[in-house]
């Protein structure tokens, strides 16, 4: 098995003194999406005790539409979160207190799927055309590439399955290459059938997964938070190291929230994360937000019109600077 | 190897191979019709009972539907007031037994300006109907019930799901959304629903039954098991993640033809037991769902095998009996032709008095030894006449040895014969072609003064010529006198050879009487070859012979004396036919024309040289080739009166 050393060095850096006599402290994290491996770091990290290692004892809430972190966060029902970058930056320029103590994920997933039989081959002929997209923090990234191609879309809010998509509801679906897509091909669409537009093949690179919290969280212990985000990266090495073990973990969660999903998904799933934060051509070691990215996408979410203000970036990203 | 076994092996193997080979082709070929005859009444069953159960399903779900249906018409008829809503749902749940719940759901601000979400819902709780208002914590705008309607335009079936509040239930909703005319415009103001419990579903899905351990199951229009066997891939796994686990690929193309709403039979790999199978499929039509019925092949075709096995077994019992029956017949032929051999083995090394063995029938093999027994009488008869005839060859051989001991015993050989004669000197040599030869010479002293010398040549060879020979020379030695001239002693020694002559035998002589004072040779013959003279410094000549018959031929026989000198040194040659008639490897000739060259050449000092001078010539010329006739020669060399 693939061991994944690009986590350690973060991890070295992230990691706390630890005082064993310290009772553990009772913190809750909200995934910003249902139980699946996409959150198999946190899921790992909280049952095979490494949280409890780092002196947390954490509850991982249910996530889902229902439930988005920033939401949750603001209104104190959860002490930490997932969010992508662009989301994060744009609860902060709202208003929202949130600072990134993680950039766990340095690539970008996302991509925007049609199918072939609806004509759609190229980006210009969704022009005019309906396209399913998740809340409001998607929509920040699908507005960019609709602007960068000059596109007039109707968006239709795009809930928890494809069905919509399937049933011909929406012309375009957002999905992740994670996730949604290996949904479509496990629900017979071959990919030769289907026109993908990858945000990543596209250039619009922007980080995705970061782990956030309330500055006002990260203020009162700077040190809980710094243990939290190191316990989940440790989480996230155990899971690529123990793939099996880690979908165990992952389908155990995801069958206790009714999640309709199996192995073989979740599997793909785990490997496609694999990919985005463990692979040898990373940009990045997980868990460090790179200025320039930042720069790169409030500059892109400034241009969209969905930020007014700029959010400092010493502000923003409160984890491990690069020395 | 083959070429090495035996006949009863080669016997076996081929018709084996072939009756295996015939057999296999029919076997197989009847096989296959079978199954295909088999899998088609399968296919016909199966589709049977795929498109009832089909139907069973379809009728309940279009009666579930046509309660969301009717009831799209009444909210599209004109507004209502809340409690008339809620009068509504109470009333299809009473009304209703199949429905689990039932919701007519606003778009936001569409029922209230004031109220965001607005959706009545009435479910069945201990039997009676509950009423609940959906929203504030439940999105449902952005629930597929909600949205699939709202955004197709069309009354949906929507992917069968967990029931959120009643645990294990799986539920599908059916959806319909509604209409009202706005500033003249047709706009969507919300869905209306009924949602029904899919466990009446799994039971009618969990009775199919076919064959023994055939069943069936359901899966949604994104092939998501929605009904199975086995309870844990119940909307956890899709017909296509298990061909993705199972790495399956004609899984997933069935698959895909089933959530397009194909009808097929097609043969699979049952994900449920791992074993072959063959599967029927169709779709509910107004969902969009599929039924899979699963045979296991061994099932269905359970008879065909037994079938199949009692063939095989009764073939390979006749392959049994076949074997033997061959090895018998192999062994009827073989048996007797093996002993055939060894006897031949026997005879062969002598042993002519072996028993063949008695074959009673009269058919190749009875042929065979009849004639072997006729080929062993044959042999014996054959070896006992060689014995007898090689016994009374010996005989005669023995006997012959003895003649030509005696005959030769009748010839001079001392040489010189007169040692004490200074007249003269006389040598011969007679090389016999076979062990008794025909060929004479003689020579003896009449009285002091005359030699009596006479070479001779018997008409055919062996015995008889033999006999004939010495009766002839004892005739001549007999009968020649002092004074009686040589023709004298030739007619009378023919007058007693033609008495009782009856075997027809002649011989050819040349007798002649040298007056050993004078010189003078009186000479006579008998039809022989003319001598040769050799006078001295003179090149050899012919000697002129008087006319005469050969002896015993005739007996009024008349024959002449002639006479010539001879003065010292002169030479008489006298041969047989043997010499001229002497034949090289190319049945060449001697010749007179030689023997006259070789006379020429040799050295005429004395007999003795003369004589195997020639005989050397005549050998080398017939070397390498067997003597055909006695070889015969006598040379007198004159040498003048005694003083």
């Amino acid at each position: 098995m693939m061991k994944t050393p690009a986590l350690l060095p973060a991890l070295v850096l992230l990691l706390p003194a630890l005082s064993c006599a310290e009772p553990l402290a009772r913190v809750t994290f909200i995934p910003q999406w249902v139980p699946q491996a996409q959150f198999a770091g946190y899921y790992v990290a909280c049952d095979k005790g490494i949280y409890a290692r780092h002196g947390l004892d954490v509850t991982v809430l249910r996530g889902g539409p229902e439930s988005p972190p920033s939401e949750l966060l603001e209104r104190g029902a959860a002490h930490f979160g997932t969010m992508f970058l662009t989301t994060g930056i744009i609860k902060r320029a709202s208003g929202v207190p949130v600072v990134n103590i993680a950039q766990v994920v340095q690539r970008s997933s996302f991509m925007l799927v049609a199918k072939k039989s609806s004509g759609i081959l190229k980006p210009a002929d969704m022009n005019n055309r309906t396209v399913g997209v998740w809340g409001p923090e998607f929509q920040a990234l699908a507005g960019i590439f609709f602007r960068r191609h000059g596109l007039s879309v109707t968006t239709v809010p795009q809930s928890a399955t494809l069905n919509l998509f399937f049933m011909d509801g929406v012309a375009v679906a957002s999905a992740m290459l994670y996730n949604e897509y290996h949904t479509m091909l496990n629900a017979g669409y071959d990919p030769e059938e289907l026109s993908v537009f990858s945000f990543h093949d596209l250039g619009i690179d922007v980080p995705e997964d970061g782990i956030y919290c309330l500055e006002a969280t990260y203020r009162t212990d700077p040190e809980r938070c710094r243990r939290f985000a190191s316990a989940s990266l440790e989480g996230w090495t155990y899971a690529f190291d123990h793939p099996e073990e880690a979908l165990d973990i992952v389908l155990r969660h995801a069958s206790a929230a009714h999640v309709a999903t199996n192995r073989v998904h979740q599997r793909w799933m785990l490997h496609r994360m694999r990919d985005l934060i463990a692979s040898p051509g990373s940009r990045l070691a997980p868990g460090i937000l790179s200025e320039t990215a930042f720069a790169d996408v409030v500059a892109e979410l400034r241009t969209g019109g969905l930020i007014g203000s700029t959010p400092a970036f010493s502000e923003f990203f409160v984890g491990c600077r690069l020395p | 190897m083959i070429r090495n076994a035996g006949i009863a092996a080669k016997l076996i193997i081929l018709i084996l191979l072939s009756t295996m080979t015939i057999f296999t082709v029919a076997f197989t070929y009847n096989y296959a019709v079978s199954k295909r005859i088999v899998l088609k009444k399968v296919k016909n069953d199966a589709g049977n009972l795929t498109l009832a159960t089909v139907y069973r399903i379809e009728s309940v779900m279009t009666s579930v539907a046509s309660v969301p249906n009717n009831m799209a018409g009444i909210l599209e008829s004109r507004s209502h007031s809340r409690d008339e809503l809620n009068a509504l749902l109470r009333s299809v749940i009473e009304h209703n037994s199949s429905i689990y719940g039932s919701a007519i759901a606003f778009e936001p601000y569409a029922f209230d300006p004031d109220r965001y979400y607005f959706a009545p819902y009435a479910c069945r709780d201990n039997g009676k109907p509950k009423l609940l208002f959906l929203g504030d914590t439940y999105r449902y705008p952005s629930w597929d019930w909600y949205q699939i309607p709202r955004e197709t335009h069309q009354a949906v079936w929507t992917e069968p799901y967990y029931d959120e509040g009643g645990g294990d239930i799986i539920m599908a909703t059916y959806a319909v959304p509604f209409y009202r005319h706005r500033d003249g415009q047709r706009q969507c103001i919300g869905v209306v629903t009924a949602d029904l419990s899919l466990l009446w579903l799994q039971d009618i899905i969990s009775a199919v039954s076919i064959y023994t351990t055939g069943y069936a199951f359901l899966i949604s229009a994104n092939g998501t098991i929605v009904t199975h066997p086995d309870r844990n891939l119940i909307m956890h796994e899709s017909i296509f993640s298990i061909a993705e686990a199972r790495n399956d690929q004609g899984l997933r193309t069935v698959g895909r033809d089933m959530v397009r709403r194909g009808r097929g039979f097609v043969p699979i790999t049952d994900f449920y037991s791992g074993k072959k199978a063959w599967m029927y499929y169709a779709a509910l039509p107004s969902a969009g769902w599929s039924i899979g019925v699963v045979i296991p092949e061994d099932e269905l075709l359970a008879d065909l095998r037994i079938l199949t096995n009692k063939v095989f077994i009764i073939g390979l019992a006749g392959f049994l009996v076949l074997v033997i029956v061959i090895a018998f017949i192999a062994g009827t032929i073989t048996r007797p032709l093996r002993t055939l051999a060894r006897t031949t083995i026997e005879i062969a090394r002598g042993n002519l008095d072996i028993e063949l063995p008695e074959w009673p029938s009269n058919d190749e093999i009875g042929q065979l030894s009849r004639s072997f027994e006729n080929m062993k009488t044959a042999l014996k008869d054959y070896i006992a006449n060689l014995a007898e005839t090689t016994a009374a060859k010996e005989r005669i051989e023995s006997e012959l040895k003895i003649a030509a001991t005696i005959q030769r015993s009748f010839l001079p050989k001392r040489f010189p014969p007169f040692p004490e004669r200074t007249e003269f000197e006389l040598y011969a040599t007679l090389e016999p072609a076979k062990e008794v030869g025909g060929d004479l010479y003689d020579f003896f002293m009449l009285d002091d003064e005359h030699l009596f010398f006479s070479i001779g040549d018997v008409s055919g060879k062996g015995v008889p010529a033999a006999l004939f020979m010495a009766v002839t020379k004892t005739l001549m030695k007999g009968l020649a006198a002092p004074g009686l001239p040589p023709h004298e002693v030739l007619a009378r020694v023919n007058a007693e050879l033609c008495i009782d002559n009856e075997s027809s035998m002649f011989a050819t002589v040349i007798c002649a009487v040298l007056n050993l004072k004078t010189g003078r040779v009186a000479y006579s013959n008998a039809g022989h070859n003319p001598p040769l003279l050799l006078k001295r410094n003179r090149p050899p000549a012919w000697l002129a012979l008087p006319p005469g018959i050969v002896l015993g031929g005739l007996d009024a026989a008349h024959y002449t004396t002639a006479e010539i000198i001879l003065d010292p040194g002169d030479m008489l040659l006298l041969y047989t036919d043997g010499v001229t008639e002497a034949m090289d490897t190319r049945r060449q000739l001697y010749s007179e024309q030689r023997l006259i060259t070789v006379a020429a050449e040799a050295s005429r000092t004395s007999p003795r040289n003369m004589v195997s001078c020639i005989l050397d010539s005549v050998q080398r010329h017939s070397a390498g080739e067997p003597q055909s006739d006695d070889i015969t020669i006598l040379s007198v060399l004159y040498k003048g009166a005694a003083t």
